[in-house]
């Protein structure tokens, strides 16, 4: 009788085993990847799922996406979820604080470091990078895009028309400005409050320089010192410059009046580039010109878009094949010229890119990398969140110290600075 | 009689709506009360079992006068002004459709269907229509140009001007002033109808408020350190525009409805006294319309004061000049993670709108009585 208990255990083992060699090198079932990506941005998801299905054919995707709001709605969706303990398959964050800030921290995301092993990214994702998106204890997700936020956008023609040059800093900016007022074009043009954050950073990044512009983040920079009161000042001379009906218009508008030739230029993230290319059929060099914002040559501000491994999901199995495909070369390029965002690996195959992203990939491999604010890589939610409470107090009362010591406090209540 | 059967079959068939509405209404209220006594909203705020710690009042203590909530004091402020500008138009524009429907002698199902129309479609669609109709560039603004006129330079959501600008740390003040301003109103109403007990009282109260500003103890009284001005923006008027068109077509049926139910023979009386047909309408329709007005105002005040989807649609979350209370508490608690807070104003706005319910349930009940 025990010999034939000890079998069957054995047999049972034996069964177990095979069955999860079995669910490793196939992966079957089901696999729910949860992401606001829809619209002009689904296809680029679609052909990222296409190619997880030809390689996993046994495994069914869901894919869940939830709609609007640049993504508040699907992280208002996803948050309930995962309090419930219903927590997705893998799901869409920006990769760094936001991510780090509400995920981590509450302990539910696994480290990924074990996979970047395996798979060899530490020698084709740029350290920069990988600093932004780890901590102490760990790497949290695996980028699968990357976008320029310093990108400075005109239209090349109507510069000469007006005799101006793209300038390489903020004064050469004020200097021009007025002559361009004189001529009835806006100098600059804004959108909604958070576009005046996103332009926010790149004033800071150019003023502080790249050093002490982490340093703010890291907290060893106070927002009450005497060089971010400066970036407030002249962020609040830029918009001196801008069009007052900013907060009723969105990033497309806004770039809108530039190619329209109401503005002469835009601070906008490289997704701009996509939208003048495909949407309004503009072509890059010779309809549009780019340059980095003033005074950031050199210096890549970067955001990424990235998924990771929660705690508990309910088919692990699957998650881990869809991080690895979303990480490998293949699937980031087939992934990003449709995204119109260049791939965080640096041997990505550059001829699947249009001109701009080319030049964007090329400065990404040999710029220095910081992340951005606006979108979520350098700080975390609550700081995000009560920060465009300080930017629109700023554009309604453009005090500079004010703005210094509602940031410092918002910085110490979100523990940014301990 | 009923029998003990029918009794039971009562409270079967009631019994599962009973615990429906008992969990997932009251039992959240109380839930979302508790949770805005906590901290819930610290740095691991969505872990699984996240360490929540009571703090009282604190939250409340914080949104009426912490330094960094003054976006949560506009969207009071707003709210307030929003309220009273969206209800009273709407009534207004709604009475005068109706009066007009009501004197026509043909068409009137086709206007009524006009205007009853907007009321079908979902705020958020309201709200990028007119976010489109508003914009600075475009729409009504360039209506004078076909005419030949320079276009509009009305800033229409995107206004950043304030008027009737207010120091809140005076707050109690101002409150006083509005509460004598509207006992007076009820005094004069009291004794114009020969209510002489309730008049003594009114006034008793009105010359202790009175006495209370003169005093200056309310001025000395100081919410904040320091001032702090809101006021009403010029932006709302774009919200409020919005928000008119959509209900004031429901507020014209409403009256219209209340016009038909008044019976032929008082105005016929009316008339055979020598009543003009403005008299007729001032003292014989007016007055008969008041219990709509008043349900009016309930159903259009809770809409207002808890209005959400109207301005994610029609403005941006994060613009103050056209911010309200429930944007403020969604961001907070699912943008910000501070689900304290957010609960804190979700409470806040529950106490604001039972305020005007309460009333109005008390008043139906003793009438059905």
């Amino acid at each position: 009788m025990k010999r034939f208990c000890l079998l069957t255990a054995a047999f049972c083992v034996v069964l177990v085993a095979t069955l999860a060699v079995a669910a490793a090198a196939a992966p079957q079932g089901e696999l729910e990847i949860f992401s606001w990506w829809a619209g002009d941005e689904g296809p680029a998801l679609e052909a990222l799922i296409a190619l997880y299905e030809a390689k996993y054919p046994e495994v069914t995707v869901i894919n869940a996406t939830v709609t609007g709001g640049a993504g508040v709605h699907a992280k208002a969706v996803l948050k309930t979820r995962m309090l419930g303990g219903d927590p997705p398959d893998s799901f869409q964050v920006h990769a760094g604080q936001e991510l780090i800030g509400t995920w981590v921290v509450a302990q539910r995301m696994e480290d990924l470091t074990w996979l970047f092993q395996e798979e060899g990214w530490f020698e084709v994702f740029p350290e920069d990078l990988l600093a932004l998106i780890s901590t102490d204890e760990g790497i949290w997700s695996v980028p699968v895009n990357i976008h320029r936020s310093n990108v400075m956008y005109y239209i090349p023609e109507n510069l000469k028309k007006w005799g101006v040059e793209p300038p390489k800093t903020w004064d050469e900016f004020l200097a021009i400005a007025p002559s361009l007022q004189e001529q009835g074009v806006i100098p600059l043009s804004l959108g909604e409050n958070w576009t005046a954050i996103h332009l926010w950073e790149s004033v800071a990044l150019s003023y502080l320089g790249p050093d002490k512009y982490d340093d703010l983040w890291e907290g060893k920079l106070s927002w009450t010192s005497p060089e971010v009161v400066g970036v407030w000042e002249l962020f609040g001379r830029i918009l001196e410059y801008t069009n007052p009906d900013a907060p009723s218009l969105s990033w497309q508008q806004a770039t809108d009046m530039v190619v329209a030739g109401q503005a002469a230029f835009n601070i906008m993230g490289d997704w701009a580039s996509g939208y003048m290319s495909v949407t309004l059929g503009v072509k890059p060099e010779e309809g549009y010109g780019w340059a980095p914002s003033p005074g950031t040559e050199g210096v890549f501000m970067a955001l990424s878009d990235s998924f990771g491994l929660p705690v508990g999901c309910p088919n692990r199995e699957n998650t881990i094949a869809w991080l690895k495909t979303i990480g490998s070369k293949e699937g980031q390029d087939t992934f990003n010229p449709l995204k119109g965002s260049i791939s965080p690996r640096i041997d990505s195959d550059l001829s699947k890119y249009d001109v701009y992203l080319q030049s964007a990939a090329r400065d990404y491999q040999s710029n220095r990398i910081v992340g951005s604010l606006a979108h979520g890589t350098v700080a975390n939610e609550r700081f995000m969140n009560d920060f465009a409470t300080v930017m629109d107090i700023f554009l309604a009362n453009k005090d500079p110290q004010a703005a210094a010591y509602a940031a410092q406090a918002v910085a110490i209540q979100s523990g940014l600075v301990k | 009689m009923h029998t003990r059967r029918e009794h039971l079959a009562a409270i079967v068939t009631i019994l599962p709506s009973i615990i429906l509405l008992g969990i997932f209404v009251y039992g959240f209220i109380a839930n979302s009360i508790y949770m805005s006594t906590t901290d819930w909203g610290q740095t691991a705020a969505m872990s699984l079992d996240p360490q929540i710690e009571s703090v009282g009042l604190d939250n409340y203590r914080d949104l009426f006068t912490g330094f960094l909530n003054v976006r949560f004091r506009q969207d009071l402020v707003n709210m307030f002004f929003f309220t009273l500008l969206f209800v009273g138009l709407s009534l207004l524009v709604g009475l005068v459709l109706a009066t007009i429907i009501d004197q026509l002698f043909w068409g009137e199902t086709f206007f009524r269907t006009v205007f009853l129309y907007p009321m079908s479609l979902s705020m958020v669609v309201t709200g990028t229509i007119w976010r489109w109709i508003l914009q600075p560039r475009g729409g009504i603004n360039v209506l004078p140009t076909l005419i030949g006129l320079p276009p509009g330079k009305f800033l229409w959501l995107s206004s950043r001007d304030q008027r009737l600008v207010f120091d809140w740390s005076h707050l109690l003040h101002y409150a006083c002033w509005v509460l004598l301003v509207v006992l007076a109103i009820s005094a004069y109403s009291q004794w114009r109808q020969g209510k002489k007990g309730r008049l003594a009282w009114h006034l008793v109260i009105c010359g202790v408020l009175a006495g209370l500003i003169a005093s200056r103890v309310l001025t000395r009284l100081r919410l904040l350190p320091y001032p702090e001005m809101h006021g009403f923006n010029d932006a709302l008027w774009g919200v409020v525009i919005a928000a008119v068109w959509q209900m004031s077509g429901y507020t014209m049926a409403l009256y219209l409805a209340g016009l038909r139910t008044i019976p032929r023979e008082l105005r016929e009386a009316a008339r055979v006294d020598g009543g003009s047909e403005l008299q007729i309408y001032r003292y014989v329709d007016l007055p008969l319309l008041k219990p709509i007005t008043a349900s009016a105002i309930v159903i259009l005040g809770h809409i207002a004061l808890k209005i959400f989807d109207l301005i994610f649609a029609i403005s941006s979350p994060d613009h103050y000049p056209t911010s309200m209370p429930a944007v403020t508490m969604f961001l907070k608690a699912f943008r910000g993670n501070e689900l304290a807070v957010g609960s804190a104003i979700g409470v806040i706005l529950f106490f604001i709108v039972s305020l005007l319910i309460v009333p109005y349930l008390i008043v139906s009940f003793r009438r059905e009585e």
